[in-house]
């Protein structure tokens, strides 16, 4: 764990902060040692800001269970007591796989601990030290650290210090090594709801030096695309084998990428794919309406690199020239960060909408019915995202045709299908291509299909035709009302009244 | 336990029903209020009364400036409108109501908490918690780890840390706060029975002594039958018209 301030920032520390100012003195913790029915087995690990013990409990016997202590000896860092207070506020409220489970905690004047689920595993530091890695699996783990933070951003909490020691992995289902993303450490973190005891508490800017983002340099602690920001540079750090800002340790030294551009990933690696230089120079971007709308558009691109709409960002292979930086600081000077508002805000402003649309076997009046439905609910949501989905059925035994009579792929003839039939949204709504994608999944179970990649790509709400004639419905059974079922999100089911179904028949 | 706190109430019965219901399904097991019973609204008589039943049943009750001009008669400082609609309520109320509001302490402490209408630096005065600055003179001025105090008509929520560093947050209502005594914490639940923050909806919050939390809650009531009764009693229209914005 990195001392999540400037070194700089100790110095400006008020004088013995914690609670009755009188000094809390305990005694040092060993191995044996009983406190509220947590035994100490081992201690994990002694860090700047806090002790880490496995511990075991008679009401726990198959977790794996660790507490964290914080270091107390007078006269520290205010950053480490208050960001204590607020892992002891925060973490009870945080649920999910993506988290460490909460199970206790002490007294914060007489014995402050709290005990959490133990992680097994290393955290993604030793990677850094591997890095340049190959690009698949940089991808990999930024999917799965993206899907993570949207997790944790629709629970309402911004996390403000992402970074490789403060993510670990969950063992995957199939036994691999690399799971789903738990992110630890909620010191300097922020909840909607509740009091930003931070807030006022520092007047240095807080987070750890090469991650902060540009917002953070300016106090600002309510945008949950700050940890966006962060996961650009630590796969802007795994792509390169460089940091994109460096390691600053003053505050006039991380200012500087309120203007500065870091250099293009291609620079340092020339085979860096289009596809991931757009993505971790859009993450790095200063302007945080600049950045992917939410971490879960974020990781649906990490997922689906090939449908990204490249830009000017991908190809570029130089930072800004002298006159260019020059501008950029002067703008810089005078910017006073925008108001914002909170992750939850940000969120209901930014939801991805899943087109699920069946450009063959549907009528025309159901996809017009589908096309205008999907148009309605785009045009209340200015930053969704849609992605159109079309399944094709494949055998579950056997081998399938993959081309037509005339030898065209399959794939592609409905790729171009799906394309036709969104084209007048695209058209009427201005969709700038970066809100648009598209796939074509191949899978047996065309149900069970939308909805997989409905959570895996974290979609708010799925909209999708119901099959208008009762007998087929009969035979095939009905994919919408599996959907519904099944799907963890909002679904729309659109439905063509059935004179008019019958007439367009 | 879990105590719920209503502070200015004026003279709404039906806020107040409301509230009292929708604590009473959260569990509340004590009440406290936070004064200014009367005056705007027009069930002075009503309100009262169930006030004095609630604290002969073990609430707490701290006296409001209201409550105070309506005892006294109006300070010669006050508006014209403000002084006829005192007035008017004094009319409404009975001697021994009269007598119970006159005879309501300023104060009340109890446990970790400080209960009192407008501020704990001078409790008699009426001066506003409007900012930071009102809020470290009033936690400056106690003991009491969490201040409860109405007046000001916005829910807020302000802490303190043991090094002085102050802070406020607007609650989200029903979001238990954790608000633990090592810090100060000043809590303005906002009005029951006359809203300012733009939500029409009546204020009331919710306070567990044990588990150190506090919920904010927002509660919608028939506030346009509120507002038909301040009118058709001649009291003056816009006290009433502000009922249907929470302005």
């Amino acid at each position: 764990m990195n001392d999540p301030l400037p070194p700089s920032a100790a110095s400006a520390a008020p004088s013995s902060p914690w609670p009755g100012s009188h000094g809390l003195v305990l005694p040092p913790l060993e191995v044996g040692q009983v406190i509220d029915g947590f035994r100490l087995v081992e201690r994990l690990h002694q860090g700047g800001m806090a002790y880490l013990w496995r511990v075991t409990h008679s009401e726990y016997p198959n977790l794996p269970l660790l507490m964290k202590v914080p270091r107390i000896k007078g006269g520290e860092d205010p950053a480490t007591i208050v960001g204590f207070e607020v892992e002891m506020m925060l973490l009870p409220m945080v649920k999910g796989q993506h988290v460490p489970r909460f199970i206790a905690k002490g007294d914060f004047t007489t014995r402050p601990y709290i005990v959490m689920e133990h992680i097994p595993g290393e955290s993604l530091r030793p990677r850094l030290d591997a890095a340049p890695l190959p690009f698949d699996e940089v991808a990999r783990i930024g999917w799965r650290v993206a899907t993570a933070l949207h997790d944790l951003h629709r629970q309402h909490v911004i996390h403000l210090d992402i970074k490789p020691s403060n993510i670990l992995f969950r063992p995957a289902n199939d036994g691999s090594a690399l799971g789903p993303a738990v992110l630890v450490d909620f010191g300097l973190s922020r909840h909607d709801h509740l009091p930003d005891l931070l807030d006022e508490e520092f007047n240095l800017p807080m987070g750890t030096g090469p991650y902060m983002s540009p917002e953070q340099v300016q106090f600002v602690r309510n945008e949950p695309r700050s940890d966006l920001f962060a996961l650009g540079v630590m796969l802007y750090h795994l792509t390169t084998g460089e940091r994109p800002f460096g390691a600053p340790t003053s505050v006039r030294g991380l200012r500087e990428r309120l203007y500065k551009e870091p250099i293009p990933p291609r620079v340092h690696r020339p085979d860096c794919p289009p596809w991931l230089q757009e993505i971790i120079l859009r993450c790095l971007e200063v302007d945080a309406t600049k950045r992917h709308p939410s971490a879960a558009h974020l990781a649906q691109d990490l997922l689906n690199p090939h449908t990204i709409k490249l830009t000017a960002r991908a190809e570029k292979s130089a930072q800004a020239g002298a006159l260019q930086t020059f501008k950029r600081w002067f703008k810089a000077m005078g910017t006073e960060p925008a108001e914002r508002s909170s992750a939850g805000e940000q969120l209901k402003r930014a939801p991805i909408i899943l087109a699920a649309v069946d450009v063959q076997g549907a009528t025309p009046a159901l996809l017009d019915l589908v096309r205008e439905t999907v148009q309605r609910i785009l045009s209340t949501e200015p930053g969704a995202r849609l992605a159109c989905v079309s399944v094709m059925k494949t055998a579950r035994i056997g081998m399938d045709e993959l081309t037509d009579k005339q030898g065209n792929s399959l794939h592609v003839k409905q790729l171009v299908g799906l394309k036709h039939w969104a084209r007048p949204i695209s058209q009427a709504l201005e969709l700038e291509d970066n809100r648009l994608t598209f796939h074509v999944l191949e899978a047996p179970d065309t149900a069970g299909a939308i909805v997989e990649f409905a959570q895996k790509t974290q979609v708010d709400h799925i909209i999708m035709g119901a099959r208008g004639n009762s007998a087929l419905r009969r035979y095939l059974g009905s994919v919408s009302s599996q959907v519904v079922a099944q799907a963890d999100c909002t679904v729309t089911v659109v439905r063509v009244p059935s004179e008019q179904a019958g007439a367009v028949e | 336990m879990k105590l719920a706190l209503i502070t200015d109430i004026h003279a709404n019965r039906e806020a107040f029903e409301a509230c009292l219901e929708q604590a009473h399904l959260h569990g509340a097991e004590r009440i406290a209020l936070l004064g200014d019973f009367v005056g705007y609204g027009a069930d002075p008589g009503w309100v009262v009364e169930q006030v004095r039943d609630l604290v002969s049943q073990g609430a707490i009750a701290v006296k409001g400036n209201h409550d105070e001009a309506v005892v006294n008669g109006p300070s010669p400082q006050l508006v014209e409108e403000a002084r006829r609609v005192i007035a008017w309520t004094r009319e409404q109320l009975s001697e021994a109501q009269l007598d119970f509001l006159g005879a309501l302490p300023y104060t009340r402490e109890e446990g970790t908490c400080l209960f009192v209408h407008a501020n704990a630096f001078a409790p008699d005065e009426w001066e506003y918690v409007t900012g930071r600055t009102e809020a470290v003179r009033s936690m400056h001025a106690t003991h009491c780890r969490h201040t409860f105090v109405g007046h000001v008509h916005q829910p807020t929520l302000y802490h303190m840390s043991s090094t002085g560093k102050i802070a406020d947050f607007t609650p989200v209502p029903g979001v238990a706060v954790p608000v633990p005594a090592h810090r100060q914490w000043l809590a303005i639940p906002g009005s029951c029975g006359q809203p300012r923050d733009g939500n029409p909806a009546a204020c009331w919050a919710m306070f567990d002594t044990l588990h150190h939390t506090l919920a904010f809650h927002r509660v919608p009531y028939d506030h346009e039958a509120t507002a038909a009764k301040i009118i058709a009693a001649g009291l003056p229209r816009g006290l009433g018209e502000r009922l249907f914005a929470g302005t």
